[in-house]
């Protein structure tokens, strides 16, 4: 029963970030407004009014098609999804049903076996209802209220074939998911409520679960191993597995069966008769793509010598690839070091995002790092105290003046030690000769250091340093 | 500059459902005009009930389309009138708030379902009206109650404001004593609307013009056939002679897709009414829900109680031909009847300039005549063609039966709203 594979769907719900939205022109930046100040005739549903659509939204929809690689249709359809909620301002959601803008795609990521092809079935433009905000429990509230400033905003959805096979690898579809908009410049991960799953989860030869309402990133890995686990106890039990929407209950990383009355619906599409078919043929050729994660990952390769796994790792997010590139000139092998291996996790630690580091902060970092001016235990303790003045909302300060307060500066002795274990290793016929017994050798060797250090250090400081190496090392 | 005229009419006939007692109008085309407004148009800051129960105290925050370009055009609006609930029926009946009369014989119904547009109109308790047409709502009316309507070609006036009954098939139109008159009002209300996407760029500005020497007149023979009272036929068929006599030429046609087309405008019609209806929950708008019950409840109660019967009779038909599993055997088939009474215009319209025939099958019925849901339905089978087609349609008055008038429709190819208006308007030139 181990070995039965795991198989998931996702069913991904985007936010696109136009400035106006869908069918209106109310503004979409309504995340830090009072409740329904940013609606209108339309968005409220107002008897009368009409929906009018966003062109801007069809783009953002197209250039995602284009992607990932869908077949764009000649001719999409808007459509009417019926169904009763109070925060539907019109009882029914224009969206789109048998004529979707997209189909038949594709994306590459990183599988758990190496790379995988995971097939997009769909990509279809719809409209987010409202949003409600319910006083006490869920099933007993006292009364709910509703805000409308969310209804309207334009959503992709992005229905992939059951082609993942572990939570991990639905995290990491996510993840170069979420990267390749971020490029196409659609969306906004950080917006909260921007992205939202809906999950198909089945052990192979079993029933398949809809898993509703996942709204992290995170949470899509936490929600679906815990379905795994859920769903293989059921089947070692000898227990079938019921088929059935359940809701994931995020702040207690479980999933619950959810069979509202609600969700038994029959949404009687129809398609919408206020609104044309959509012609976009021309237009889609029009279109054209920036660059792309994978294609940034070659680039980083190939301008800045970076490592593959660098290169993947640095290009996985638009604004950290973008802040790699910013400081890379510094010295690329460093800056990228720096940033994937330090910088990254001291983020993460402290759950930021790459903008809490300034820039000029981090290209100042690598280049007191290159000059030899600091040791590297150094440089990670002047990149915690940055980050940490950041986190305090205070003006963070610059690398130079940490090492000046703190003293970190290596002392001239340290960079006496790195010259003449840098002269042992260019010259190693010199050493050879040294432990053949060729004393002039040592002088030699003393004559490259002091070559090195311009003649600033003291030869006889120097041949004893050289000596106490040499004899180490035997 | 703003004018006022004080607006007190002594409406018998129950045409109005508001009235506004000082109206204010400003310069233009209609300046002065006094124009009613059917209920189902938004107008900002008057109530606008469809006629409804359940939108008894919604006052609109925003203008329809046509009523900013009425205001525009120095439009006096005198008050909004009344209409069967939602645009449903053929009487003007099935208002939450009474029936209206028809002013020539209080005894009968006006017609519907822009009933008291067309009675306002017809008792000159103001200069013209506007009506919405879904399957005939405003050549019926207009009908009954001799004055010319006219169902403008789909697209060609924004439906901005007008509260849906059946998107893909109504239109906003003008409603007037005369042709003339009718033909001012359209140049003001048609065009393009960027907020209504299935409008076109056609703006009308025509003069109507009398002569229609050489025009082709088809006569589609399921028109004159069964159902529609020979009386009725004999007037329109002396109407066609009177064409004739100015230079027409008519020639007969059969309209086979006639059979389905009733079947195919219920379908359709009641499908988009179950969602367009959906809205009216309470939440936003019209009376409030009673926040004790949970929301499912209120809802249901809310609906119960704030539709009229047949408005409830339409949701559950509508509700019924989208439901999975019946979506194919009735929308979808209606949509493919709907296709065949397109392509029997097209093949029609290849040959003749305009259709001709009655409008109706009867002249108007007594009050109360018509309490079978079928036998109303019936009435509506020589209107719903063209709204089927989405092709222009007009009535004019065209004779009288026991005092009762008698409406000729002529119906014209997309967009070529001129020509019908023309052909009527040469008609009513010779006089009944």
């Amino acid at each position: 029963m181990e070995d039965r594979e795991t198989i998931i769907g996702l069913e991904i719900h985007c936010q696109l970030n136009t400035k106006s939205k869908m069918f209106c022109g109310c503004s979409t930046d309504f995340r830090d407004n009072e409740p329904n100040t940013h609606t209108c005739p339309v968005c409220l549903g107002l008897p009368g009014s009409m929906p009018m659509v966003n062109k801007r939204a069809i783009e953002f929809a197209l250039k995602v098609g284009k992607a990932l690689n869908c077949t764009i249709r000649e001719e999409s359809e808007f459509s009417r999804k019926n169904y009763f909620y109070p925060d539907l301002n019109k009882a029914y959601q224009i969206t789109q049903y048998d004529k979707p803008l997209a189909e038949w795609g594709k994306l590459l990521i990183d599988g758990d076996n190496g790379e995988k092809e995971v097939k997009i079935t769909r990509i279809h433009l719809e409209e987010d209802p409202g949003r409600s905000v319910h006083m006490g429990t869920t099933d007993r509230g006292k009364y709910t209220l509703v805000d409308y400033n969310r209804a309207g905003i334009p959503l992709i959805e992005i229905v992939t074939e059951p082609d993942l096979r572990s939570p991990k690898e639905a995290r990491k579809f996510l993840n170069k998911l979420r990267a390749t908009l971020e490029y196409l410049n659609v969306f906004d991960s950080e917006k909260e409520g921007s992205l939202r799953v809906d999950a198909n989860i089945s052990i192979k030869g079993s029933e398949r679960v809809e898993v509703k309402n996942i709204s992290s990133y995170k949470g899509v890995e936490k929600a679906l191993t815990f379905e795994v686990t859920r769903q293989r106890n059921l089947l070692r039990r000898g227990q079938p597995i019921a088929r059935e929407t359940r809701h994931f209950v995020e702040t207690r990383g479980i999933t619950t069966s959810s069979r509202s009355k609600e969700e038994e619906n029959d949404y009687r599409y129809f398609p919408e008769p206020d609104l044309l078919p959509l012609r976009v043929s021309s237009w889609v050729e029009s279109i054209e793509l920036p660059e792309l994660p994978d294609a940034r990952r070659e680039r980083f390769i190939r301008q800045y010598g970076v490592s593959a796994e660098h290169a993947k790792t640095l290009t996985g997010g638009l604004k950290l690839a973008e802040f790699y590139e910013s400081v890379a000139p510094a010295d690329p092998a460093l800056a990228a070091t720096w940033t994937a291996d330090y910088l990254l996790g001291e983020l993460n630690y402290r759950d930021f995002t790459i903008d809490a580091m300034p820039e000029d902060l981090f290209r100042e970092l690598i280049k007191l790092i290159k000059s030899n001016a600091i040791t590297d235990k150094s440089a990670v303790e002047i990149l915690r105290i940055i980050l940490d003045e950041v986190k305090e909302g205070k003006g963070p300060e610059h690398p130079q003046a940490i090492v000046d307060r703190l003293g970190l500066a290596k002392s001239s002795e340290d960079l006496v030690m790195k010259m003449v274990e840098e002269v042992v290793a260019e010259q190693p016929a010199a050493v050879a000769d040294y432990y053949a017994g060729k004393m002039q050798a040592l002088n030699f060797l003393v004559g490259q250091v002091m070559k090195k250090c311009r003649g600033r250090a003291d030869p006889g400081h120097l041949n004893t340093l050289l000596k106490e190496l040499l004899d180490k090392k035997v | 500059m703003a004018k006022i005229l004080s607006f007190t009419p002594d409406d018998s006939v129950h045409a109005f459902l508001t009235t506004i007692p000082e109206v204010t109008y400003g310069e233009g085309p209609l300046s002065g005009v006094t124009v009613a407004v059917k209920d189902n148009i938004s107008t900002k800051g008057i109530e606008t009930t469809c006629a409804s129960k359940i939108l008894k105290g919604y006052i609109p925050p925003y203008d329809a389309h046509v009523v900013a370009l009425l205001k525009d055009a120095g439009a006096a609006i005198v008050g909004k009138t009344n209409m069967d609930e939602f645009g449903m029926g053929t009487t003007t009946e099935n208002s939450a708030f009474g029936p209206t009369l028809n002013p020539l014989d209080k005894n009968r119904v006006p017609g519907g379902s822009s009933g008291g547009s067309a009675a306002a109109v017809a008792s000159g308790l103001c200069d013209v009206a506007i009506g919405s047409d879904t399957g005939g709502s405003i050549r019926c009316p207009a009908a009954f109650c001799g004055i010319v309507g006219l169902k403008p070609t789909y697209g060609r006036v924004s439906r901005y404001g007008l509260i849906a009954y059946a998107n893909s098939l109504e239109q906003i139109g003008p409603m007037a004593r005369d042709v003339k008159t009718l033909s001012r009002l359209y140049s003001v209300i048609a065009g393009h609307d960027p907020r209504d996407a299935t409008t076109v760029n056609k703006p009308y500005s025509h003069e109507p013009s009398a002569n229609i020497e050489g025009l082709k007149i088809g006569i589609v023979e399921e028109f004159f056939g069964e159902g529609v009272n020979p009386r009725v036929a004999e007037v329109v068929k002396e109407a066609l002679a009177t064409l004739e006599s100015l230079g027409a030429v008519v020639k007969s046609y059969t309209m086979p897709s006639m059979k389905y087309a009733l079947s195919a405008y219920y379908v359709t019609c009641t499908s988009e009414a179950s969602s367009n209806l959906a809205r009216f929950d309470g939440v936003r708008y019209g009376p409030g829900l009673d926040s004790a019950k949970s929301w499912h409840d209120a809802y249901s109660e809310q609906r119960k109680e704030g539709f009229g019967k047949e408005v409830r009779r339409r949701i559950i038909l509508g509700t019924f031909s989208l439901a999975a599993g019946y979506y194919g055997r009735y929308y979808q088939k209606a949509q493919t009847a709907r296709q065949m009474v397109r392509d029997d215009f097209e093949r029609i319209f290849r040959d003749v300039d305009v259709i001709a025939g009655p409008t109706m099958p009867d002249i108007a019925f007594r009050l109360g005549e018509k309490s079978d849901p079928l036998q109303m339905y019936l009435a509506d089978i020589l209107t719903v063609p063209a709204n089927l087609a989405g092709v222009p349609a007009i009535s004019v008055p065209c004779g009288k039966i026991d005092s009762m008038p008698v409406g000729l429709q002529i119906i014209g190819k997309y967009f070529d709203d001129e020509k019908i208006i023309d052909t009527a308007f040469a008609f009513e030139q010779e006089g009944v």
